[in-house]
């Protein structure tokens, strides 16, 4: 195998790759990416056997071929070589390393057979839609922060993606929840998607075609069956396992009776958030909303670092309430809202919040009060 | 000097006032610092009689005595038998003896401990900052309420008063100073229905009074020893510095020089500053079949479950604890999210840590604990993950107050029963 490519190409490929890649893996295997040149084409895979990312990117193949190389170790080479130059990679030296050379650098890389590298099978993935790739990127955006991170609750541990109903529509809607908060985001239904099982999809795998899709312009290609799911486009695949679990039955828990409505201005109370988290402990990052008809004040305290309170003009009347937040979690919540206007429902001071943008249905978030 | 009438909580009221002016009553509490103190002792006036003479009034106007009628003792007396002389703890032909026209009641406890836990209700409901000591008494620290309830500690206290005055016919007597130890002591100097306040400034002239034995711990026998020592007053033991005391009298040498100067670290903390409350069985013969160990350990987590509930608390670790019949112990632990007080929670969270422990290996002992403990109102909330966790604590809500209408066996889970898994 002998190809001449560009770094900086490499280099976001690799970029791509190399983050499936356990760190610490027991299959030696496990830690290397799949070069694969074949008439002028690079294919770079990586795996952690639940997780798969394939990616091609145009190289000048003298030679075709392939082995298997450390991913990370090949990763930092390639970070550490000059920008804008060439890399010239090839196989079958000494012992069977792989060589790299970029202007008077050399380094070798020792390899491992390439038919040693576990292929991920997808199997039968019989429902299948595109959606843009910045939808799919809102879509992201707006839910992932609200997986939990808890390993009893496996579960939890991803997006819900599933057919839903909203108000008549078919929708595909994303739901993601760790007990203390939960988004829930939609987009009318793609076609192809009805009938579709409701699916988790693993946290790292959401991380990862994020990463993927991040300068991607254009369509998404999902297909998906109970247990796997692959996004593609252009050169590039992630397939992935899914969650096998049952999500929890979300809606029950959404306050859509909660009758007192506050509106805030989104980047003034954004600011104001953030402002007063500054002072909240560290631990809890409690921060107090204080409101009474037309105002709003945001205090936090703590025993070691003082007291802080901003107060804000708000549109509000339904009378005093003090409710306490994870100031996190609010900014995380709020910052995912794209209009000038929040809109919050409230109950109590220890029931669920519900918070929307004032000019958009299709995202909401439930938040769980804390105690201050 | 700050005042209070205990009635219609005014806080306006004269310096020398003997009567409320807004509402004519006597009932005024007046100390200088009677609006900066915050830790209480609750205590309800000879609990047991009273909750007698409130069900049946005809008891009303007659020395009432509760406890076994011929070999018992005296478990409560209220104040009318008192006046002969009669107190708690008096064998009870001693006490006929002392007053021959008492009408003596056997105790009820269920009911006792009914209308207590009733009472612990309306004190939580002040503050999570609730400690109960017994049935009928308990230690409350108000630190930081003034806000919410919108007045002093004082003023709190006095409300809560009336409060369980309307609500359950009882009266009880408050103790308010700057810690447990005085609080307590306050409590004990005016009985009943009284308010009684001890200030940081009148500390240690007012402990100087005092005789020992009002010291926590100074029981009968240690009372002589110190008496033979020639120490009958606080005032005497104010004037040794601890190491003396400690040299004299050992571990709780520090105690009375500390005591005796009104310090008093101790906080008020649910549970009694409780670390953990497990239930274990030792069984008849070793067991190795996981459907009966899981049965045991249901009732186990029952056990606990109404332990914690009893005490206002719950917690977030829950321990498994497996003895072999080779007495090798096992302990298996896992951390909720949320504190619990559950005992669907608290099985839900042990089972699957003793089906990873039953391979056929015969045990002898099966225990369930939980521990790192927060009061109730931090514990099983709502949580946005589990749709039926608000459901469950209501099921288990009507469970536990059916059972304390008609006991512990009226109702359960098919769990418990042998046969069901």
């Amino acid at each position: 195998m002998q190809f001449t490519i560009e770094r900086s190409t490499l280099l976001r490929s690799l970029n791509h790759v190399q983050g499936v890649v356990e760190r610490r893996t027991t299959i030696p295997i496990l830690s290397n990416v799949l070069l694969q040149a074949n008439g002028g084409k690079l294919g770079l895979t990586a795996t952690d056997m639940d997780l798969a990312i394939i990616e091609g990117v145009a190289a000048e193949v003298a030679q075709d071929g392939s082995t298997t190389v450390p991913a990370h170790t090949l990763y930092d080479i390639v970070r550490k070589l000059p920008e804008g130059s060439q890399v010239e990679v090839r196989s079958g030296g000494e012992q069977g390393q792989l060589e790299i050379r970029s202007g008077r650098s050399k380094l070798s890389l020792t390899t491992l057979p390439s038919e040693d590298f576990p292929v991920m099978s997808d199997g039968d993935l019989p429902h299948s839609f595109t959606l843009p790739a910045e939808v799919l990127r809102r879509l992201i955006d707006r839910t992932r922060f609200a997986m939990s991170t808890e390993e009893t609750r496996y579960y939890l541990n991803g997006l819900y993606f599933h057919v839903a109903d909203s108000d008549g529509m078919a929708v595909l809607r994303i739901v993601a929840t760790d007990g203390h908060r939960l988004a829930r985001v939609e987009v009318p239904l793609p076609d192809g998607a009805s009938g579709m099982p409701g699916v988790i999809v693993p946290r790292k795998a959401v991380g990862e075609i994020y990463k993927l899709i991040e300068e991607v312009e254009g369509d998404i290609e999902v297909a998906l069956s109970e247990t796997k799911i692959r996004f593609s486009f252009g050169d590039a695949v992630l397939t992935s396992k899914l969650i096998d679990g049952t999500f929890p039955d979300y809606d029950r828990v959404i306050p859509f009776g909660n009758d007192k409505t506050l509106e805030v201005k989104r980047t003034e109370f954004v600011k104001a958030v953030d402002l007063v988290s500054t002072i909240s402990t560290e631990k809890s990052r409690a921060i107090k909303l204080s409101l009474d008809d037309g105002n709003l004040v945001l205090t936090a305290t703590s025993p070691e670092a003082g007291s802080a309170r901003e107060e804000l003009d708000v549109d509000y009347n339904a009378g005093p309430l003090e409710i306490g937040f994870n100031s996190k979690y609010l900014l995380d919540i709020t910052q995912q809202i794209d209009g000038n206007d929040a809109k919050f429902q409230l109950s109590d001071g220890a029931s669920p919040t519900l918070v929307q943008d004032m000019g958009d249905t299709s995202a909401l978030y439930v938040l769980m009060p804390m105690r201050v | 000097m700050s005042s209070l009438c205990r009635d219609c909580l005014s806080t306006d009221l004269a310096d020398d006032a003997s009567a409320c002016p807004q509402c004519g009553c006597a009932r005024l509490v007046s100390h200088p610092e009677l609006h900066s103190l915050f830790i209480a002792h609750i205590d309800c006036d000879s609990f047991y009689a009273s909750v007698e003479k409130r069900d049946n009034p005809d008891l009303i106007e007659k020395p009432v005595l509760v406890g076994g009628r011929k070999r018992g003792v005296v478990m409560a007396a209220c104040y009318l038998a008192r006046k002969y002389g009669v107190h708690s703890a008096m064998p009870m032909f001693k006490a006929l003896k002392a007053c021959p026209d008492a009408v003596v009641i056997q105790p009820d406890m269920k009911k006792y401990r009914r209308i207590g836990q009733k009472i612990r209700e309306i004190m939580r409901e002040v503050t999570p900052q609730l400690e109960p000591i017994s049935i009928d008494e308990a230690f409350l620290d108000l630190t930081g309420t003034e806000r919410l309830h919108g007045g002093s500690a004082a003023r709190t206290l006095a409300r809560l008063a009336a409060n369980i005055h309307t609500a359950h016919g009882i009266t009880v007597t408050v103790g308010l100073s700057h810690n447990k130890f005085l609080a307590k002591l306050a409590s004990g100097l005016n009985k009943p229905h009284g308010f009684t306040v001890i200030g940081v400034e009148e500390t240690i002239p007012f402990l100087a009074k005092q005789e020992v034995s009002r010291i926590w711990g100074v029981g009968k026998v240690f009372q002589r020893r110190l008496e033979t020592d020639g120490i009958t007053t606080i005032a005497q033991l104010q004037e040794y510095d601890g190491t003396e005391l400690v040299r004299r009298y050992g571990e709780i040498g520090g105690r009375l020089a500390r005591l005796s100067r009104g310090e008093d670290s101790r906080k008020v903390t649910p549970g009694g500053g409780r670390k953990s409350l497990s239930s274990e069985t030792t069984f008849r013969e070793d067991l190795s079949d996981p459907d009966k160990l899981k049965r045991i350990l249901w009732w186990q987590a029952e056990k606990v479950s109404a332990g914690v509930k009893k005490e206002g608390i719950g917690g977030r670790t829950i321990t498994l604890k497996l003895k072999t019949s080779r007495f090798r112990t096992l302990t298996r632990s896992r951390t909720l999210p949320h504190p619990t007080q559950l005992a669907e929670v608290i099985y839900a969270g042990a089972a699957p840590l003793l089906e990873k422990e039953t391979n056929g290996t015969e045990y002898r002992l099966l225990g369930v604990g939980l521990s790192d403990f927060l009061p109730a109102d931090h514990c099983d909330p709502i949580d946005l993950a589990d749709p039926d966790a608000k459901k469950r604590k209501q099921l288990e809500s009507v469970v536990d107050a059916l059972r304390e209408k008609f006991g512990t066996d009226a109702i359960g889970k098919g769990r418990r029963l042998e046969g069901s898994s």
